[in-house]
């Protein structure tokens, strides 16, 4: 199959689950109670609100992890050829991941990596 | 022989024979749909009882063994007593996202089915971009994780997705580059033509120690990216109850926990298509006997068998080795894995210029 089965297996996925989520509605004859609907915290009751701003320790990981990602995006089509083009390839790989590998280091350098 | 890709054909030229081909293409996609879920049924039901036999085995004990011989209808039962259960959502949530985010997991698990070879000629799709597509996918699930850590509208939800978050992001690049050492060596992103390159010898013999690091390293990686024990920070226990699905109970739980079961599975199937030959039999050198018998093994047979060692492997990490600290699990994967996997792609792609591979 060409690419419908992609819409194929999301309308198969939106199915089960829908589905699945609909037999449980007609089985459950739930009760109506307001402690239910509180916030899980092992039996004390929640102090503030959650969607507050607080340290995410890694967003630096996330800025980095970026630069990579769009790296690994640029080695795909590489690694497809690399076989047929032949020495030029490494060669050529070689410079670009010793530039990329400057750019870690200069991170590591700086303490991008260092848990905060 | 009877194969998979016989049956598909005539099946294929049976309906378009019978009906109009619009309609044969619609009753095509239904028998699909109706495959890909009845796997993904099967799979949650096998791999949950599993899961808790092979703890048991691990720690000597018995595990499940009331419902049914040894146990085997217990998952079974588990998902009567999940749909007999109350969806509840908590008042203070954001109800769309906290009711989308279920749906969002469960699509991501069921495109990665896509690109899969289950057996000689038997895929769904046999996209020409295969690897990418799967690399591509699967990091949408982390904004299925993302949406139901957040929506929840709990701590400890909140703190849960985004380690996984971190995690999954993080071990997504390792991972990625170990893939890529095998790409290198089959010089195609299709997954069919990966396992057509391993008819002679699967790469994880035939590529010497540089695939077997980049195996190594692509088990590790997709262990944290799946959040299983040890690298589990997301869901654990000791210190945030559930993780990002604390608040979901009911049928949302139960696809939340489907989808995590069914992940496991694609990335063992994965790791089986490239390293250990997908449906390919064991070959070895020129035993003409032994090769004519493991022929006679059926290749979904041989898939499957690969895979469910995989999953093996997986869970025996989770009774071996203990949960790492999340400052220590990035650690691990910026300073050690990332680099290691970049220079082995390297020699990787060394030896196949040199052609130092059999």
């Amino acid at each position: 199959m060409g690419s419908i089965s992609l819409i194929v297996l999301v309308l198969a996925a939106v199915a089960f689950s829908a589905g699945g989520i609909l037999v449980a509605k007609i089985f459950v004859k739930g009760t109506k109670n307001p402690q239910k609907g509180q916030a899980y915290e092992c039996g004390i009751k929640t102090e503030g609100t959650t969607w507050n701003q607080f340290n995410v320790g890694y967003y630096l990981f996330a800025l980095i992890f970026l630069i990579f990602d769009v790296e690994l995006i640029f080695i795909y089509p590489w690694a497809v050829v690399v076989k047929k083009v032949g020495m030029m390839a490494l060669f050529e790989i070689l410079v670009f991941i010793f530039i990329l590998f400057m750019g870690f280091l200069y991170a590591h350098k700086k303490g991008a990596l260092k848990w905060m | 022989m009877l194969s998979f890709h016989s049956i598909t054909d005539s099946i294929d030229s049976w309906l378009n024979h019978t009906f109009s081909p619009t309609v044969a293409l619609l009753l095509e996609c239904t028998i699909v749909a109706i495959a890909a879920i009845a796997l993904f049924a099967t799979l949650g039901l096998v791999l949950v009882l599993m899961e808790r036999k092979v703890a048991a085995f691990m720690q000597i004990r018995m595990g499940p063994n009331r419902v049914g011989p040894k146990g085997m209808f217990q998952s079974l039962a588990d998902t009567i007593k999940l749909v007999m259960k109350e969806g509840l959502t908590p008042d203070g949530a954001d109800k769309f996202l906290f009711n989308l985010a279920p749906f969002i997991v469960m699509i991501v698990a069921m495109l990665l089915l896509a690109p899969i070879g289950f057996a000689s000629g038997f895929q769904i799709w046999d996209i020409n971009i295969g690897v990418l597509y799967i690399s591509a996918i699967s990091s949408i699930s982390v904004i299925g994780i993302l949406m139901a850590g957040w929506a929840s509208n709990n701590k400890y939800s909140l703190l849960g997705a985004m380690r996984s978050g971190a995690q999954i992001v993080s071990y997504e690049l390792s991972a990625g580059l170990s893939i890529l050492s095998i790409v290198v060596l089959s010089g195609s992103l299709q997954l069919s033509d990966i396992v057509g390159a391993q008819s002679n010898g699967w790469w994880i013999f035939k590529g010497h120690i540089p695939v077997i690091i980049s195996f190594v390293i692509f088990i590790i990686a997709v262990t944290a990216e799946t959040n299983r024990a040890p690298f589990d920070l997301a869901e654990a226990e000791s210190e945030l109850t559930a993780g990002f699905h604390t608040e979901y109970s009911g049928m949302k739980f139960a696809l939340i926990f489907l989808a995590e079961y069914i992940n496991i599975f694609i990335v063992c199937a994965i790791g089986a298509t490239l390293f250990f030959g997908g449906w390919m039999p064991l070959h070895i050198g020129n035993w003409q006997s032994f090769n004519h018998i493991m022929d006679y093994i059926p290749s979904s047979l041989w898939f499957f068998g690969k895979t469910f060692f995989l999953i093996f492997v997986i869970m025996w990490f989770r009774w071996t080795f203990p949960r790492l600290r999340i400052d220590q699990l990035l650690q691990l994967e910026w300073k050690y894995l990332l680099p290691i996997s970049m220079v082995n792609l390297l020699l990787v792609t060394v030896m196949a210029i040199m052609g130092w591979y059999f």
